[in-house]
């Protein structure tokens, strides 16, 4: 196989204090793949995701990117401009709470709409024909366009981020429980839309969850974390059929079967 | 088109005192294109063990599995999905039903994912549920709520709905009435006509009479000590 990764992450570590978050996390991830990283809380998979993502300063570490201009850069030695241009055009960040990455105060059509202004877009007409054509597509009804976030139920709050992220065309998504605290019916909903949507458009992600059935459906390969480290990787369905470390058969063995 | 050499599994049960089940020792086989072969054996002597080993859903720490040319046993997880996609099928013995998810692209699916048209993946998946007498009613439903049989119906047109040159099946024929096992025959014969290489457990000798061209009976893999267990 040929071809380099889109992003190749080493030596990654923060630490809050004396409290380890991450410790000596590395993994390559290739185009079109989706990397599920599991673990109870405080195994350190939120810290891991905001540390690659942007949202949290490592303190030590490589997260270097293929980007489409400028090659093989490292992210964490960006200037604050070049990152932030980065996280508003080829990654995307879906968090767990909408509310986080929404903006309440304008309506769901702006929500959509203004990520393509942040980057050059102009013709008002176009801006809405996109917007609305991706509401279509996260299947929230056209007449909600005009309505504030507010007004909708989380599930369809989720649904928005998710136009919200990837209306600029994003090649990286990093998402941050994302069925989390939504009813499982509108869980099946959503699980199903980002397995579509990852398909159709070749994205790259890194899902960070609890859940097992999550990465089960979505997830091609899976990191397991516990205590901060990294404890096995592999193939999503042979991590979970042929567990090898202890804390992963305990955690798959701890599933209930419906 | 399959080698496998020299293959050792056993599973530890970290959880439970440590204990070790072993599983193969020094399991081979090989499968040229066209062929079937039958892996037999009584039940837990290992079979299905080996058939997950071959798809890469077991890991593989002692000897070789090619399929191929692929080195299934040391390859990097993005060479057996490229691996899964194109070359080697797997029809399990159940359909794991995702919800939502209609019965016409579940059979899709594997068209879609090396690149076919939706409109040609979509046909395709209609041939193959119409042959196995799955009611056009049912293509827009999703599985979750199908008979036993009809899941399994599914599952098979879904593992022959992308033209693998290699093919794994586990008990394809289970839960199946007299006509569907007879479509299901003939798939596989199919298959085979196109040079196919297939490894199947198939319990009914019938069936085994009917497809395989040679056996491989997998209790002769038991790790020393444990001959005869079963």
């Amino acid at each position: 196989m040929t071809g380099m990764p889109l992003l190749r992450v080493a030596g990654l570590s923060k630490s809050y204090g004396r409290r380890v978050g991450c410790t000596d996390v590395g993994f390559d991830l290739w185009p079109g793949e989706v990397l599920g990283v599991v673990g109870e809380s405080g195994s350190g998979k939120t810290t891991l995701l905001n540390c690659i993502g942007g949202n949290l300063a490592p303190d030590a570490g490589k997260v270097v990117y293929d980007t489409r201009a400028d090659g093989l850069r490292d992210t964490l030695a960006m200037s604050e401009p070049e990152r932030r241009m980065l996280m508003r055009t080829d990654w995307a960040f879906v968090h767990q709470n909408p509310r986080d990455g929404l903006r309440m105060a304008v309506s769901a059509g702006a929500n959509v709409g203004e990520r393509l202004m942040a980057v050059g877009a102009r013709h008002y007409g176009r801006i809405r024909g996109a917007a609305l054509d991706w509401l279509e597509r996260v299947e929230i009804a056209a007449e909600r366009i005009d309505d504030r976030p507010a007004a909708f139920s989380g599930g369809m709050q989720q649904r928005l981020q998710i136009a919200r992220n990837l209306v600029t065309g994003p090649r990286l998504v990093f998402m941050d429980e994302p069925t989390g605290g939504l009813d499982v019916s509108v869980q099946a909903r959503l699980l199903d839309l980002i397995r579509g949507l990852v398909r159709e458009l070749g994205l790259s992600a890194i899902i960070v969850t609890h859940d097992l059935a999550v990465v089960r459906l979505l997830a091609d390969r899976l990191l397991v974390m516990k205590d901060g480290r990294v404890i096995e990787a592999g193939l999503t369905d042979q991590v979970l059929d042929d567990p090898q470390q202890a804390y992963t058969q305990l955690l798959v063995s701890s599933v209930l079967q419906v | 088109m399959i080698e496998v050499e020299g293959v050792t599994k056993s599973f530890t049960l970290q959880n439970q005192g440590g204990a070790v089940l072993p599983v193969l020792a020094g399991a081979a086989l090989s499968v040229a294109p066209g062929e079937c072969v039958a892996l037999t054996g009584a039940s837990g002597s290992g079979k299905s063990t080996l058939m997950r080993m071959i798809y890469g859903n077991y890991l593989a720490p002692s000897g070789v599995i090619r399929v191929g040319g692929v080195d299934v046993s040391r390859a990097e997880p993005r060479a057996i999905l490229q691996l899964r996609r194109e070359t080697l099928g797997y029809v399990s013995q159940f359909l794991r039903v995702v919800p939502r998810v209609p019965a016409l692209d579940v059979v899709a699916e594997p068209c879609l994912t090396v690149g076919m048209e939706r409109a040609a993946a979509e046909a395709r998946a209609r041939a193959l549920l119409t042959r196995l007498c799955i009611p056009e009613r049912l293509w827009g439903l999703s599985p979750l709520t199908f008979s036993g049989g009809e899941q399994q119906r599914v599952n098979i047109a879904r593992g022959f709905a992308h033209p693998y040159p290699a093919l794994l099946l586990d008990e394809p024929t289970a839960s199946l009435d007299e006509a569907n096992r007879e479509t299901v025959l003939r798939l596989v014969e199919e298959a085979k006509a196109r040079g196919v290489a297939i490894i199947g457990i198939f319990h009914d000798r019938a069936v085994r009479t009917r497809l395989a061209d040679r056996e491989v009976d997998v209790s002769g893999f038991a790790p020393p000590g444990f001959e005869g267990a079963a």
